[in-house]
């Protein structure tokens, strides 16, 4: 049973009051996430107002949904009316929204009861959380370790028990890679199912919300809950295919699982035979694996790096200084004070990236760069759907590593880029990919694997990654920190 | 040496569209300030555009109205450049797929302005300076606009005037847009260069910036032309340059070089998703478009027989000339109508936005029954224009001035007492007319007129008193 089934039953029998086990997380968040960091912002007197909501209807015999009174929390890049959204930058320094996302008014008008916003990498530009203003996120499985990211913050209250699920969002890899790194699971839904209303642009044409959890069970309700069609969002469609809860547990025999030889090349001996040994779990289920080959993937980090850039140059052109978040002090003059407050504002990561975009964006480099990018993310969409002829899910390794020691992807920021070289195909291809806890290191330290669906065929990979937990269950190890159910 | 002047137009049209381009927000002008404005137009991080359907449909109008193809595909595109005004620092426009391609304006002397496109985006807002310090207003921010981009091809700088104009005319009448330049709901970037007379190549061209005034467009593409002029005579050369006018000193002056250009770094808006323009929807647009002002000024003139400074105008706004086709309906001579209008009616409507909205006290059927007491003879010219007058002051109808007893004419005999009596009773006018004042004849006539309380038909009048003088 997932954690979001098994809370929902304690509340409904009431074996605890919605605003006891508020009260709990909130007491071990104040406890453990000095360690963890994965809250930027705590909000505890919203937390318990709906929690005392909650425990009304329960207490009048009305019935509550299966989110209803749900201890979750929201990466810090998603408005939230009234409570400090800055998307750990400092340029959005005291930044509270007037509005909410989306996916926040979905939740919320499900009673859910956000506990606070999670840490993450600057703008989602990171892939261990440490480019964040507050500092990055620690790995539960082991402090000395990164959470990954950008949506470290989310992976680390999930897996250190700070919250039962979380709302993460995933550019190039930032749902997926932390999920791995701290061994739960993480969904990027297709580009299109969840409304970005809301979620502060890192790469519009690639950003997407998606859930991270403890179980295939809690992800997928919260993807259910979340993938409605946006009328304020024109890219969003909603999910298609049904609730992808009640497709749990469909058979998997003679599903055809794909495995593309190229995603395993260069990945760690560890990741591999962990990912290899899971093909083995699948084909004890009755499913078929084949090996094919998907060459262009060597393209999409490439392509990743100058597409997400140059929308993010644009995208991040708007922080000023003029209408919120961080004013510098001290200027000359509008243009001084524009630039003075960006230098200042924003960190080095998000500057680099800015530069990147901005220059492949540029007149005389627009074709050799962007142009060329683009024309190469249509052949990686179309060599990923003749894949798609042949199986019906890729398997693959979410990240080629398992988490590294912080401060390490501060001192080489390529070597750092090459961790999404598993994820990033998937966002460039607008696809559904899921990640799932598949094994441990030498050291403990948690290894993921990745299910690739169809386009809108989340229903199938989760229903995938629900037959491996329920073979698997070794894999899905708790951490010592948080609340204990 | 003779040069020639060419020149193109870069012409951003506000739509009048209830709400703005990407959110819900009205387009009223003015208003306190950032309170036409929500989290979408004020670029808050996360929000979204969303695209008006309307303002397609508007800019599909303008697109028929000036004979361009309409794209089955467009796109949106992001122009990225940093000023306070802009609050997101790009501006959702159109590069790579415009919504409208090609089309043309005719001039009066049958020249045609050709279009290479139009496209639509969003405006900016306004930066607002006092005491020293400057403040940002985004109501207008979001608001919809078109750009029409020309052909470099205009000669001379009254095509440049009657260019503007005819723009004016045809997106005031398809009802696009109120194009009232002193507010800012049209304004003109001018490209202006020079060549030798009767040679082909362009010269260089410089662009005169946000002109809010045809007089203006006049006064800086006269002095920019003589500059240039002047400048290659005495063996300068033109940079390219973008130009701003000063309105005080009547001059031009630069704003940045060709260097100094911004790079806008155009991609796709990844935010909004590709237009489609079914062929149903701009069949039904242009089923619904009026007559066109051009059209109708043809209709008039060869249909009708009416003097093309008439006909024009009649067509120079699209309320009159409806009022005309009304008043027509069903009359001997439409040219009677027109001389009705333009002599009588435009002296209550004089100023040029009266005209526009052309709120006269009688209908166009009113006046349509009063012509047609005048075709079938009962009443003379005369009484109909004194009639008229009674009319415009009292909103009521002809039949309400004219008794029974005014309508019937004046019997031959009656005519003929009339006429003697005119002549007998006014021999100096007949005097002067026999040494060959043929005006003299007038005051005899209008004597007629006069005391047939203008019954009588002045055409048989005269010949009568012309006789009755012969046999004098």
């Amino acid at each position: 049973m997932g954690y979001i089934a098994k809370i929902h039953n304690m509340l409904a029998q009431k074996e605890i009051s919605c605003a006891e086990l508020t009260k709990e997380y909130l007491n071990r968040i104040e406890s453990d996430n000095a360690a963890l960091k994965a809250y930027v912002c705590v909000t505890a007197d919203e937390a318990l107002k709906t929690a005392e909501a909650v425990d009304k209807k329960i207490a009048a015999g009305e019935e509550i949904g299966l989110l209803e009174g749900v201890p979750m929390s929201l990466k810090d890049n998603m408005s939230t009316k009234g409570i400090s959204t800055t998307c750990c930058s400092k340029i959005l320094t005291g930044y509270k929204p007037i509005y909410d996302a989306t996916v926040w008014e979905l939740l919320k008008a499900q009673n859910a009861v956000m506990l606070g916003k999670t840490n993450m990498d600057e703008f989602a530009m990171g892939s261990s959380c440490e480019t964040s203003y507050y500092g990055g996120a620690a790995n539960p499985f082991n402090t000395n370790h990164v959470s990954g990211g950008s949506s470290g913050g989310a992976a680390s209250a999930v897996s250190g028990n700070l919250a039962a699920y979380s709302l993460g969002s995933d550019t190039g890899g930032s749902i997926r890679q932390p999920a791995s790194f701290c061994g739960v699971v993480g969904l990027k839904p297709t580009y299109g199912a969840v409304s970005r209303y809301g979620l502060i642009a890192y790469a519009s044409s690639l950003d997407q919300i998606g859930p991270v959890a403890k179980t295939v069970e809690d992800a997928a309700i919260v993807f259910d809950a979340i993938s409605k069609p946006d009328k304020r969002d024109s890219t969003c469609l909603g999910a298609k295919g049904g609730d992808t809860f009640s497709q749990l547990g469909n058979d998997i025999k003679g599903m055809k699982i794909g495995i593309a030889r190229e995603y395993l090349d260069g990945v760690r001996d560890d990741v591999k035979e962990a990912v290899l040994a899971a093909s083995e779990v699948y084909k004890s289920l009755g499913a078929e694996i084949v090996y094919f080959d998907l060459p262009v993937i060597k393209y999409a980090l490439p392509v990743y790096y100058i597409i997400a850039c140059a929308e993010a140059s644009s995208n991040l052109g708007r922080y000023d200084g003029i209408r919120y978040g961080y004013k510098t002090e001290h200027y000359n003059g509008t243009h001084d004070m524009i630039c003075r407050t960006r230098s200042e504002g924003f960190g080095e990561e998000v500057k680099r990236r800015i530069l990147l975009g901005t220059y492949v964006l540029s007149a005389g480099y627009y074709d050799a760069y962007y142009k060329k990018a683009t024309d190469l993310r249509g052949t990686i969409i179309r060599a990923f759907n003749d894949a798609f002829a042949s199986c019906d899910v890729i398997l693959a390794p979410t990240v080629p590593m398992t988490a590294f020691e912080k401060g390490h992807a501060v001192s080489d920021p390529i070597e750092t880029y090459l961790t999404d070289i598993c994820t990033v195909p998937v966002n460039i291809a607008g696809l559904p990919g899921v990640s799932v806890p598949c094994g441990f290191n030498s050291k403990g330290m948690p290894i993921g694997m990745q299910l690739i669906g169809r386009s809108f065929g989340e229903a199938q990979i989760l229903n995938a990654a629900y037959h491996y937990q329920q073979a698997a269950p070794e894999n899905f190890k708790d951490t010592k920190w948080g609340v204990k159910l | 040496m003779k040069y020639e002047l060419v020149s193109g137009f870069e012409t951003h049209i506000e739509l009048s569209t209830k709400t703005k381009i990407f959110c819900g927000c009205t387009t009223q002008f003015g208003g306190e300030p950032n309170t036409h404005c929500c989290p979408v137009c004020i670029g808050l991080p996360g929000t979204l555009p969303v695209l008006n359907r309307e303002v397609v449909r508007f800019a599909i109008r303008a697109g028929l109205a000036v004979h361009g193809k309409i794209a089955e595909i467009a796109k949106m595109d992001r122009k990225n450049y940093c000023y306070p005004d802009l609050a997101k620092a790009y501006q959702i426009s159109q590069l790579y797929a415009p919504l409208i391609i090609g089309g043309h304006i005719e001039l009066s002397n049958g020249r045609k302005i050709r279009l290479h496109h139009i496209h639509i985006e969003e405006d900016a807002g306004k930066l607002i300076h006092r005491h020293g310090d400057t403040y940002v207003d985004y109501n207008r921010g979001g608001v919809p606009l078109i750009e029409i981009v020309s052909e470099p091809d205009i000669r001379s700088i009254d095509e440049a005037k009657e260019y503007v104009e005819r723009l004016q005319q045809v997106m005031r009448w398809v009802g696009i847009s109120d194009c009232k330049m002193q507010e800012g709901s049209m304004r003109c970037d001018v490209n202006i260069s020079v060549r030798p007379q009767g040679t082909e190549a362009f010269g260089t061209r410089t662009e005169i910036k946000n002109m809010n005034s045809i007089a203006n467009i006049a006064r800086a593409m006269e002095y920019e032309y003589d500059r240039q002029v002047d400048l290659i005579e005495s063996g300068g050369k033109v940079i390219q340059e973008t130009l701003r006018f000063d309105d005080a000193t009547g001059t031009t002056s630069s704003m940045r070089s060709k260097e100094d250009a911004h790079d806008y770094r155009y991609f796709r808006d990844p935010d909004l998703v590709t237009i489609n323009i079914p062929r149903e929807e701009v069949d039904e647009l242009r089923a619904q478009m009026p007559e066109l002002p051009a059209d109708k000024l043809e209709r008039y003139t060869e249909e009708y027989q009416i003097p093309e400074k008439d006909a024009a105008l009649l067509t120079k706004y699209r309320r009159i000339s409806e009022y005309f086709d009304e008043a027509i309906e069903g009359v001997k001579s439409p040219k009677t109508v027109s001389n009705f209008i333009i002599g009588q009616i435009f002296r209550r409507v004089e100023t040029e936005s009266d005209k526009e909205v052309f709120n006269v006290a009688t209908s166009p059927q009113q006046l349509n029954e009063l012509v047609k007491l005048l075709d079938s003879g009962k009443i003379r010219n005369n009484l109909a224009k004194s009639t008229l007058e009674k009319m415009l002051d009292s909103g009521k109808k002809a039949t309400d001035f004219i008794s029974e007893s005014d309508m019937g004419g004046v019997d031959e005999n009656t005519l003929l007492a009339l006429c003697k009596a005119a002549v007998e009773g006014n021999l100096k006018a007949v005097e002067d007319y026999k040494n060959g004042k043929q005006k003299a004849i007038k005051a005899l006539v209008g004597n007629v007129m006069k005391n047939s309380r203008g019954k009588a038909d002045a055409m048989a009048a005269e010949a009568k008193i012309k006789k009755l003088i012969e046999e004098m």
